[in-house]
């Protein structure tokens, strides 16, 4: 069973190794991912939003639907760990 | 970019990850853990993700730990298998 | 030397004196930081999510280096969960202000109304308002799953 799990493990990380090659190259700017909207970000972040760090601009304005559920999810987190595990002993 | 420093800490990722997996004392284990995101957050500030570094730092690093050492507090020290 | 041995003898293990005054000291200046991280989030790394994680692992830190009882003392279980409640409906609140006002969504511009700004500047204090209402949410989920995972949810003493 030890073995198996091995060959297994060995074999996802070999294609794991193999799917990297069709990696664009490190911070390309033609890449894909970075000419799809990234550019209109990039451009015009700044004028619009008045935030100087691009990241904030884009998880705090553009992105803002992502971070309010992001936030629902770990106040839900909390809450369930909250109530299955608070007790009182009286 | 200093490719050596970079493959050192590569490195010493995949020991830490390959260490936190096989080592028996739980407690071990999980400080192995926050020497695995420490070394994660210090390739993502290498590579220039400086919020994604800081999240790494706090997160994987100050808060899961404790939240680790809680957990085998309140159960087992030993790993069963 | 024989008589700060025999005093340490009555004391649990790993309670220090050194450790004591040093996180007594050295929570103000973390929870700062953490504030400074939330607020100064729009011209440095950092944010309200970072932010948030600083300011409550000060109340853990408490909680480790005193007892369960002395971090309950400082944030109280009640004004936890108020706090967190308040980081959500600030978030989901700003956003329904915005679409009952006029605009979109989360489009924070039509906040203009309500108060005559600029639309580029109350984007970006928007943003601002909602990395507070996210370090605030984020802090209390913190330091109640600390509180809950150490003492086994009943809040006598912890780790």
């Amino acid at each position: 069973m030890k073995t198996f799990a091995l060959l297994a493990t060995l074999a996802t990380g070999i294609l794991l190794l193999y799917g990297t090659r069709d990696f664009a190259p490190w911070g390309d700017p033609a890449s894909p991912a970075s000419s799809h909207v990234s550019r209109v970000y990039i451009e015009r972040a700044v004028e619009e939003t008045h935030v100087p760090n691009l990241v904030s601009a884009i998880l705090g304005d553009y992105r803002s639907y992502d971070t309010m559920f992001e936030t629902v999810v770990i106040y839900c987190a909390g809450l369930a760990v909250v109530s299955v595990l608070r007790r009182n002993r009286s | 970019m200093i490719w050596q420093l970079d493959q050192f800490v590569l490195l010493l990722v995949v020991i830490c990850a390959v260490a936190v997996i096989t080592v028996r004392d739980l407690l071990s284990a999980a400080v192995i853990f926050g020497v695995y995101s420490f070394l994660m957050c210090l390739l993502w500030a290498k590579m220039g993700a400086v919020d994604v570094a800081f999240t790494e730092a706090t997160v994987g690093a100050g808060i899961s730990t404790v939240l680790f050492i809680a957990a085998i507090f309140r159960t087992t020290r030993r790993s069963k298998d | 030397m024989k008589l700060l041995q025999e005093r340490a003898k009555g004391r649990p293990a790993g309670d220090s004196l050194i450790i004591r005054t040093s996180v007594r000291l050295l929570v103000p200046f973390i929870q700062l930081y953490g504030l400074y991280v939330i607020v100064h989030g729009h011209y440095s790394p950092g944010g309200g999510f970072q932010g948030g994680v600083v300011l409550g692992a000060s109340f853990i830190l408490l909680a480790l280096a005193y007892d369960l009882k002395t971090s309950l003392r400082y944030m109280s279980e009640g004004a936890n969960v108020l706090l967190g409640n308040a980081g959500v409906l600030i978030f989901i609140g700003i956003a329904v202000l915005c679409a009952l006002l006029g605009g979109l969504f989360l489009d924070y511009a039509a906040l203009a109304r309500l108060i005559p700004m600029a639309a580029e500047e109350w984007r970006s204090f928007g943003i601002f308002l909602v990395e507070l209402g996210v370090g605030l949410t984020v802090m209390s989920s913190m330091v109640s799953l600390f509180w809950d995972l150490a003492s086994g949810g009943d809040m006598e003493e912890g780790l």
